[in-house]
């Protein structure tokens, strides 16, 4: 379709029970779908003659962690035909295993691999669900927000033991964040003020 | 009597210099034939997107550098682009003519340093010495503008950080007189060269259908012959006023992008060049002082400008709640952001595709079948580098 309100449109008619949500903001389309319905609809939209998405962007994960269903999986596809991006996504909680996608985009492999590696999001059927970016024998997933951005564990070569060792990590001092948002909110009138400005607004 | 034949395991890299970087490549081979390629990356993970979702946006800008540190505008420019979307500036026109002189620079460098240690790989020593010459002007260029000869740091959500110094659009603009010749030394010497022909043509052969399945963007994809680059498709910035052509492969081997990469190179001088004509005097970045940083001298005389100064270099500005895919054509491929924001000053999740990653997946594809000798031809045209690989 040459135009993605017209794409929408024909998407929901098709999908209808497979979309949950769906929204065009920075003239990108924005899909929700269910997570068994990954592969279904990813075919569908790879092959149906007015949608052509055959290019597979990327892959990546949003992590939050206070929420039921922690990740947000995101699929990011690109159709050459008709010069649209499609951004299809789900949300998932950590234990759940998903479908891969590598059947249908062999470029899948490694994308789904760095998700594993970073995220620890688990896939059934990936044909070699190994770590990719991180260091041989690394242990946890480091884009997970609850993991601290110095890491757990520093290497270093030991004279002693004439090898490269890893330990703990030991800092002078820690990683400091700092919250430079001003406490003070302004004094009565200013508050009344701004009050109402939002409430127009 | 049988013998027992077992295939030998071959360790290429992680220190060779025709990994170029980085790469441990375990092949797996049957005589000279490779039968298999595993790359190995992530040697060069140094945790970008996590270190970015703890940073300001103006802070983060750096580490885009970091990635294809041999284009290093370029990947800032897909950032700045995705803030100035969400944020919804206007860029001013002058800002949009340095960005676009910036990248083709960006792109120039990248390709001669591509098309030069491709011609190292297959044993042709000549075309570096006289292309690091060249590279090493564009980079004065760089230095001149930003202060730095590789990460530069110069692009900012709603333009530029500072003007370009006296003199140095009419060098520029010397420089586009001077290097059409180079390109043509440079292609007297590779172009018809027996030796590099025979080593490059029909290697590495992607078809039209696995470019696509494999999400080969930039060269990889204009070489099996699909026209498409994102500069022309999906303009942003001013390419969309600039004249140029899309060169395109035919046969998808390594030649052809070899020969992709040299036409791009002229069409960059040519845009470089009709950019110098149109730009004019007026403002480098958004007028907008809680975006952009005001001047030293502002500073001295404004209590408004103190304040902005102040909160931009301590909190940061800060960027509503949205989510955005924002991509640029890099000389590498499509480099793209996936930007989150929360409404806070810091991203929320900055995912950065970029396009040496599923560039070398497809190692094992390409490689097989073909002889050892072959490994570094193919390696060498897909244009790695391991800081955007491995991010």
């Amino acid at each position: 379709m040459n135009n993605l309100i017209d794409l929408e449109k024909k998407i929901n008619s098709e999908l209808t029970t497979k979309i949950n949500k769906s929204e065009i903001k920075h003239n990108q389309l924005y899909l929700e779908i269910d997570k068994d319905d990954l592969v279904e609809v990813t075919l569908f939209l790879k092959t149906d003659k007015d949608s052509k998405f055959r290019q597979l962007i990327d892959i990546t994960v949003v992590d939050y962690p206070e929420k039921n269903q922690r990740f947000k999986m995101v699929y990011l596809f690109l159709s050459h035909e008709f010069n649209q991006r499609i951004i299809l996504y789900y949300f998932m909680n950590e234990k759940e295993l998903i479908n891969s996608l590598t059947s249908i985009f062999p470029s899948a492999n490694w994308m789904e691999r760095e998700v594993f590696d970073m995220y620890g999001v688990n896939f059934k059927d990936h044909p070699d669900l190994r770590r990719i970016l991180t260091d041989y024998g690394f242990k946890g997933h480091p884009l997970r927000k609850d993991f601290p951005l110095t890491g757990h564990t520093e290497v270093r070569y030991s004279e002693d033991e004439k090898k490269v060792i890893s330990e703990p990590v030991k800092l002078e001092q820690n990683y400091r964040i700092f919250d430079y948002e001003s406490p003070w909110e302004g004094t009565d009138y200013i508050k009344k003020q701004t009050g109402n400005n939002d409430q127009k607004n | 009597m049988t013998k027992k034949i077992k295939n030998l395991n071959l360790n290429f890299g992680p220190q060779h210099p025709a990994a170029h970087g980085v790469l441990r490549l375990i092949l797996e081979l049957d005589g000279e034939v490779v039968e298999k390629a595993d790359p190995h990356i992530g040697l060069l993970h140094r945790g970008t997107e996590k270190l970015i979702e703890n940073k300001t946006y103006m802070q983060a800008v750096p580490y885009f550098d970091r990635l294809d540190y041999v284009a290093p505008m370029n990947q800032e420019h897909a950032f700045a682009l995705a803030i100035e979307k969400i944020l919804k500036i206007d860029v001013p026109i002058r800002a949009q003519y340095i960005r676009v002189i910036f990248c083709e620079i960006g792109r120039i460098l990248s390709h001669i340093l591509n098309v030069t240690t491709q011609a190292l790989d297959v044993g042709a020593l000549t075309p570096s010495l006289w292309g690091f010459e060249e590279r090493e002007t564009l980079m004065t260029f760089y230095e001149r503008a930003s202060g730095s000869r590789l990460h530069a740091n110069y692009f900012r959500a709603g333009g530029v950080h500072q003007d370009l110094p006296a003199g140095l659009e009419e060098d520029i603009g010397k420089f586009c007189e001077t290097f059409p010749k180079i390109i043509n030394d440079l292609e007297n010497l590779l172009t018809d060269n027996r030796i590099f022909k025979q080593r490059n043509v029909d290697i590495g052969l992607v078809t039209k259908e696995d470019a696509l399945d494999y999400s080969f963007t930039g060269v990889m994809i204009r070489g099996s012959g699909i026209p498409w680059d994102l500069r022309k498709s999906q303009p942003y910035d001013c390419y969309e006023q600039l004249d140029f052509k899309v060169p395109v492969g035919k046969n998808g081997d390594c030649y052809d992008r070899y020969l992709c990469r040299i036409e791009e190179m002229k069409e960059s001088v040519s845009i470089i060049k009709q950019c110098l004509s149109k730009i004019e005097k007026g403002p480098i970045k958004s007028l907008d002082g809680k975006i952009s940083p005001p001047s030293k001298k502002e500073i001295k005389q404004s209590m408004e400008a103190l304040i902005h100064h102040f909160k931009l270099f301590t909190e940061g500005f800060r960027v509503p709640k949205d989510e955005i895919y924002t991509a640029v054509e890099a000389p590498k491929g499509e480099f793209g952001v996936y930007l989150i924001s929360d409404g806070s000053s810091k991203p929320y999740k900055c995912k950065i595709r970029a396009p040496g990653f599923s560039h070398l997946q497809s190692m094992d594809y390409l490689i097989k079948g073909h002889m050892l000798a072959d490994v570094p031809a193919v390696l060498g045209s897909l244009d790695i580098v391991f800081g955007e690989v491995d991010r």
